[in-house]
């Protein structure tokens, strides 16, 4: 039989090399650089594993156009993730690019919000979830916009359109689904509810977080807070769905640390790069 | 089936200066729903500049079987094509 490699060791080192890196000393744990590339994949992890949710949908929305609207919308997601994961690479040096770093990694590398990685459930779950994210994330790229990284601000422009238009969509169907039939409000209820514990992630930083806050380069979590409320009150209102009281949060996801969620959809997203590595069409 | 979205006819302007063409049709439950789901079916390659969604129901068709008599008296009138004029060469092409 022959000897596989101990799926346990991330060995980046090896990696880079057979990806032809320059085979560089990792970065060192809380210098800028380290930081930038945390969080750089933060986002692109988030992007990433959120695009590839929605494009599990593909093929089995309940209509056609529906169907073809979520796949656009995982698209402008992964695209986003080739920017963020792809500068990423470059910021490690160490010649991962962003296919290295999305299919090449395992899960506790990964850097993305527990949010994005609970599973779809229902069409109304997975557009909750949507929602709920989408009202984080243009302020985000907003703010993002703002960076004292002119490649972050560029990237953080070129997304911000795309997410326009998602949180436009998924605010006008939460409200459309909330304030349905009592089927689908119920339905929209339970996923707020459901969801509703995986929210407060992104409002919690940590020592990464408040040491990019203060470089401008990433806006400090903490400080999106408001624009976030303020969009959800006034969507789930107009939806007549009620606001959970708790606002207990999981957290783990940024700092890898994630739910047995993530391990299954990796499995089935690196599957081809990790049995045919560097296959190509 | 009654429980099933209404059809919409979908209109796209590709450049400034040009008309609307007919690009297809779509179902949604009302016209902004329609105008969305045209965006996304209909423009996803960078099409448009302007979208028109009209309720199918609302076009008045002519008869497939009225073909003859709508169309067919044109056949033979040649005369209606501007083409027995001499055009001067200054004018160029029409």
């Amino acid at each position: 039989m022959p000897s596989l490699p101990d799926v346990m060791t991330p060995d980046a080192a090896q990696l880079a090399q057979a990806a032809g890196g320059e085979g560089r000393a990792p970065l060192e744990t809380g210098s800028p650089e380290h930081d930038l590339f945390t969080g750089l994949t933060r986002l692109g992890d988030t992007t990433l594993i959120l695009g590839h949710r929605v494009s599990e949908w593909c093929g089995l929305a309940p209509v056609l156009e529906e169907d073809i609207a979520l796949a656009n919308m995982a698209l402008d997601l992964i695209g986003q993730t080739q920017l963020w994961l792809g500068l990423a690479g470059e910021v490690e040096g160490r010649g991962r690019d962003a296919d290295a770093l999305a299919f090449r990694r395992d899960g506790w590398e990964f850097h993305n919000l527990l949010l994005v990685e609970r599973p779809n459930g229902d069409f109304g779950r997975t557009l909750m979830r949507q929602f709920l994210f989408d009202a984080y994330h243009l302020p985000l790229l907003k703010a993002l916009e703002g960076s004292t990284n002119p490649r972050i601000a560029e990237i953080a422009a070129k997304a911000g359109k795309e997410v326009a238009y998602h949180v436009e969509r998924s605010a006008d169907l939460v409200i459309r689904l909330g304030d349905g039939t009592d089927e689908s409000h119920a339905r929209m209820q339970s996923s707020l509810d459901a969801l509703w514990g995986y929210t407060g992630e992104a409002f919690i930083g940590d020592a990464v977080d408040a040491r990019l806050g203060e470089a401008g380069v990433m806006p400090a979590p903490e400080s999106l807070r408001s624009d976030w409320d303020r969009t959800v009150n006034a969507v789930l209102a107009e939806a007549t769905l009620e606001r959970p009281a708790s606002d207990f949060a999981h957290k783990g996801g940024k700092q890898g640390r994630h739910s047995e969620h993530l391990g299954h959809l990796l499995t089935s997203m690196q599957w081809l790069q990790r049995s045919y590595p560097d296959a190509t069409w | 089936m009654s429980n099933e979205w209404p059809l919409w006819e979908v209109f796209i302007r590709g450049q400034h200066g040009l008309n609307h063409r007919h690009v297809g049709s779509l179902h949604a439950p009302d016209a902004e729903l329609a105008m969305r789901h045209a965006r996304d079916v209909y423009t996803r390659r960078n099409e448009g500049v302007s979208i028109w969604v009209v309720p199918s129901a609302q076009i008045t068709a002519s008869a497939p079987s009225d073909k003859g008599p709508l169309f067919e008296p044109a056949n033979d009138k040649v005369y209606r094509h501007p083409t027995f004029y001499d055009i001067p060469d200054e004018v160029g092409h029409m």
